[in-house]
């Protein structure tokens, strides 16, 4: 009789194996996440220039976002970028340039939206007690912004953590690869791509969920 | 006679090439509470959010005692220091306690130290009946409340001047007279005042002088009891009369008549 499929998860190093492939998604998603946030403040301020040229770049920029499957963008940086600009990158690298290409340009958004939702009334009523504009900032409008944008921003960093998936497919080898690679070799075990497949679904699920319940948490906590 | 603390001369104010105002002069003095009446759009509350520089006047100049205070965009902050101000919408920080709230300006605008202000806040709490909320969240309170906590921020930074931009405009009307006799207790304690408000009787009680303001320029002024029973000018008298109309179908006279009858 033949082991379970899920025993073979166990064998030798598989199961290490498949760690050090999560360590490479997350890596890659955090990374991603903290790049995001970082030009998505710079890419909100854009938003909210006053000049119309930067505006107009960055709605561009957006909607390319939007419309452009993920996996495209990956070629296009992957195998595109070698070719026209002679730009050897890794996989890894085009990932990280892809992924922020895109999470800029949500997290900019978002960012935007949660500052223009507050009230003109609240700069306002601030200034009219003679704060100057930083501390309007830092006390008035940041904390303000932070608790409308947080729930948000966690949404969208769990859906960068499982578009990371798409990067087995610029040969980088993250845990679905790993998995991949585990079950080629166990591929007279019937059920090997089941039972792999699923604790990969469980491993997103254990670093996703977090997050999408501190999401709720927070919203409920600040409505 | 008493110090001007504030004088506005000949500003005009204009949105898009709409006239706001229209060459508006005024002085108040020290201790002076100054009314200004008139129809929605007439530039009453432009005229307010143009003292503390809000909106930027097209042409005129503002004194606050004998500084200049209009057509500067430098350090518009220490001037808005000495300018309290209150608005419509209360607009308290939500996400800041009542303390905080109240502490924010004196303690980041004037470098006061905290203990000091929070003492100094609890006494003004209790004055007003609020001792109880000092720490609670203002979406606890009730409109009233939060309109009554908007003031004692304001008084915190102890202005030269408080503006107040129709304070009870949004507020349901058994909650007006609440904030309303606050800020008749101000006026008794000798603060000096520009308020811009609908309701005529707290007008007739609260105001030393009334400004009867139209299409940006000041009709007619004159002291409340003069004003209110006989206008001089037959624009004043419709807008007036359009108030005693009001009121004869509502409840709000009767009201603010029982509450501010002592």
């Amino acid at each position: 009789m033949q082991d379970l499929g899920i025993s073979i998860l166990f064998k030798g190093i598989n199961f290490q194996r498949l760690l050090g492939g999560l360590w490479v998604t997350l890596r890659l998603a955090l990374i991603t996440i903290g790049l995001s946030c970082l030009f998505g403040l710079l890419f909100a301020s854009l938003l909210l220039s006053r000049r119309k040229l930067p505006r107009i770049f960055c709605r561009i920029w957006l909607e390319i976002v939007r419309f452009m499957p993920q996996l495209v963008l990956l070629y296009i940086v992957y195998f595109g970028f070698a070719r026209v600009f002679g730009l050897d990158l890794d996989g890894e690298t085009s990932a990280v340039i892809v992924f922020t290409f895109w999470g800029t340009a949500e997290m900019g958004d978002l960012i935007r939206g949660a500052l223009t939702s507050i009230p003109r009334h609240q700069t306002e009523s601030a200034a009219a007690l003679g704060l100057k504009k930083s501390q309007i900032f830092l006390h008035v409008l940041i904390p303000q912004t932070l608790r409308r944008l947080l729930p948000q921003a966690i949404n969208l960093s769990t859906r960068i953590i499982k578009t990371t998936a798409l990067v087995k497919m610029i040969n980088v080898t993250e845990v679905l690869k790993v998995g991949q690679q585990i079950i080629g070799q166990f591929y007279r075990q019937p059920d090997a791509a089941f039972w792999v497949y699923f604790v990969i679904f469980l491993l997103y699920f254990i670093i996703c969920w977090p997050f999408s319940l501190l999401a709720r948490q927070l919203e409920k906590r600040w409505a | 006679m008493a110090d001007t603390i504030l004088r506005v001369e000949n500003v005009y104010k204009s949105f898009d090439g709409q006239d706001v105002l229209r060459g508006v002069s005024l002085q108040i003095r020290e201790g002076e509470v100054v009314v200004i009446v008139g129809p929605s759009g007439c530039g009453k509350s432009t005229l307010l959010r143009c003292i503390n520089g809000l909106e930027t006047i097209s042409s005129g100049n503002i004194f606050l005692r004998d500084e200049k205070i209009s057509g500067r965009t430098k350090d518009l902050h220490l001037v808005r220091q000495k300018i309290g101000m209150v608005f419509q919408s209360y607009d308290l920080f939500p996400h800041m306690k009542v303390m905080d709230n109240l502490l924010l300006g004196p303690t980041r605008a004037l470098s006061r130290p905290r203990a000091d202000v929070e003492k100094e806040a609890l006494e003004m709490l209790e004055r007003v009946g609020l001792k109880d909320k000092a720490y609670a969240l203002p979406r606890t309170l009730s409109g009233g409340q939060k309109q009554r906590t908007a003031l004692v921020r304001a008084m915190l930074m102890h202005p030269e001047i408080l503006l107040l931009d129709e304070i009870t405009a949004a507020l349901d009307p058994e909650m007006v007279s609440e904030v309303l006799n606050v800020v008749i207790d101000l006026a008794r304690g000798g603060m000096t005042m520009a308020i811009v408000t609908h309701e005529m009787r707290f007008a007739e009680a609260v105001a030393d002088r009334v400004l009867f303001l139209e299409d940006g320029v000041v009709l007619e002024e004159g002291k409340p009891e003069e004003f209110f029973h006989t206008p001089k000018t037959e624009r004043a008298q419709r807008f007036l009369q359009s108030f005693t109309y009001a009121s004869k179908r509502g409840t709000s006279e009767k009201q603010s008549k029982n509450n501010l009858g002592d």
